[in-house]
């Protein structure tokens, strides 16, 4: 039913501004970074992120296979973005396809400048990027787990990379486009900076913008990257706050014990 | 001057730790006279340096360190050993064997064969060639018998302990052999299976909380309780 209403309703946002998930304007989808979830992998993480499911693992620095591509004097940055086949309504061919390919070179670019590669010379950073869910944004979700996993796997990083998404539907610049408002939009432009110095990383756009209609939207990404950043640390700091409190726990066991000893 | 963290704090790559005098140690760099974290870790200050202890990454070796690695390949003069870092280890012929000899009659395998386990020192590491080992020293040499652990490098700190205390407990109060290698490679040998197994708990207890302060004390309990347990059986 709702997937029903969601195809043939007429305007994908009302006259309170408010668009079709009920989102304000300028207003993130909810998300939520989980970190270290893999046992094989260096590093990674799985972001949920509105539907979109995202899951980030990084292995390396590693010895370097096939040995020819060594670089002599940097570690060579490798990226594969992949969506599995039920990622979408209808099936994705298991087949590498022209996009996957595509995006996976801009979000190794996206990434490579964040990375001190050049204390690891004659290695690979490997990062596998696998959409379990997507609806809309999965570029930039792909980026913010790939840098998240990255950190988890202790590679040494200049900056965490965030990336979100802004575009222009209904005449309305709007924060964090979904997948209908991707497809029916007048323009859809991707965003990945480092948050720090907020240096661009990434940035592609479909569609047209004016040029103060763009200022306002790298402004509106800027300012959803800026939170989503916050939201990576915390993922991050998580991983060992729990750890800590576990031995608390622990420590309390502990005590316990002696007293009843007494 | 100005610190921007707490003791012990954990910080995450690109946060902000100190601006003015400081240098800049392991785990940070430097950026307009600010010094920032590079990885994941606990932020330390000693004297005018900032470090971050690293809690995750790959061994990186180091001119000095003891490792302990398996043999993987063997040529007619070298063999190229894993050492659980993205770089292999080169042990040369002339590194190992005391007496000269001559590589047409005798095959090296006679010293290390394939998937030996072997205790080295690093004695060079430069980024431009692989990192050379060599076994002629105290203690270095194969390794027979006993178990492997594998830990994460970051943690070994940890498992040695201030001058060695935390290792050298554990090594008293089971009776065990550890060898550890800076490269997260740890080898246990002792009179039964449950005392390697007590170690192996130890070391896995240690690398979990690895952060935390009083570990010492907690595993000699650990290992004390369950010594216990052994008795009453």
């Amino acid at each position: 039913m709702t997937r029903i209403n969601q195809n043939s309703y007429e305007r994908l946002i009302d006259e309170n501004e408010i668009r079709i998930d009920g989102r304000k304007l300028d207003e993130l989808r909810p998300i939520n970074i989980e970190v270290g979830i893999l046992t094989n992998a260096y590093g990674s993480a799985l972001l949920h992120h509105g539907k979109n499911k995202i899951l980030a693992a990084v292995f390396g620095p590693r010895e370097l296979h096939p040995r020819h591509l060594a670089l002599p004097d940097r570690a060579l940055v490798r990226c594969e973005y992949r969506m599995t086949t039920f990622s979408v309504e209808e099936r994705k061919s298991p087949a590498p396809s022209r996009r996957e390919i595509e995006l996976s070179k801009v979000i190794r670019e996206s990434l490579e400048p964040a990375i001190f590669t050049h204390l690891y010379p004659r290695t690979s950073v490997d990062v596998f990027i696998e959409v379990l869910q997507a609806d809309g944004g999965t570029r930039c979700d792909g980026i913010t787990a790939a840098s998240t996993a990255l950190a988890d796997a202790g590679v040494p990083l200049r900056d965490l990379v965030v990336a979100c998404a802004v575009g222009k539907v209904e005449g309305h610049i709007l924060l964090d486009l979904d997948d209908i408002e991707d497809k029916k939009g007048e323009a859809d432009m991707p965003i990945a900076i480092l948050p720090r110095n907020k240096e661009v990383t990434l940035l592609q756009m479909d569609g047209q913008l004016s040029r103060e209609e763009f200022q306002r939207a790298l402004d509106l990404a800027i300012k959803g990257c800026e939170q989503i950043h916050e939201m990576q640390k915390e993922a991050l700091r998580k991983k060992y706050s729990e750890i800590q409190e576990e031995v608390l726990e622990e420590l309390n066991e502990f005590s316990e014990k002696e007293e009843n000893q007494d | 001057m100005s610190l921007y963290f707490e003791r012990r704090q954990v910080v995450v790559p690109g946060d902000l730790l100190a601006e003015g005098n400081y240098r800049n140690g392991n785990g940070t760099f430097k950026e307009l006279g600010k010094i920032f974290a590079s990885v994941i870790g606990l932020a330390v200050v000693k004297g005018n340096v900032i470090h971050v202890v690293p809690l995750e990454g790959v061994y990186i070796p180091k001119a000095g360190d003891e490792v302990i690695g398996k043999i993987v390949d063997v040529s007619l003069t070298t063999w190229q050993v894993d050492i659980k870092s993205p770089y292999f280890g080169v042990l040369h012929a002339s590194n190992a064997v005391d007496l000269p000899f001559n590589p047409l009659r005798t095959n090296i395998r006679r010293y290390f064969d394939l998937g030996d386990t072997i205790f080295a020192e690093v004695i060079s590491f430069d980024r431009t060639r692989d990192p050379v080992l060599t076994t002629k020293g105290k203690g270095l040499g194969k390794l027979r018998g006993g178990k492997l652990v594998e830990v994460f490098p970051t943690k070994i700190p940890r498992l040695i302990g201030r001058k060695g205390s935390m290792i050298s407990m554990i090594k008293r109060e089971t009776g065990c052999k550890v060898v550890v290698g800076q490269n997260g490679m740890i080898w246990i040998s002792g009179r039964t299976s449950e005392d390697e197994e007590l170690v192996v708990s130890a070391i896995r207890k240690i690398e979990r909380e690895a952060h935390t302060s009083g570990l010492t004390d907690r595993i000699r309990e650990l290992i004390k309780e369950s010594g216990r347990k052994n008795d009453e059986n």
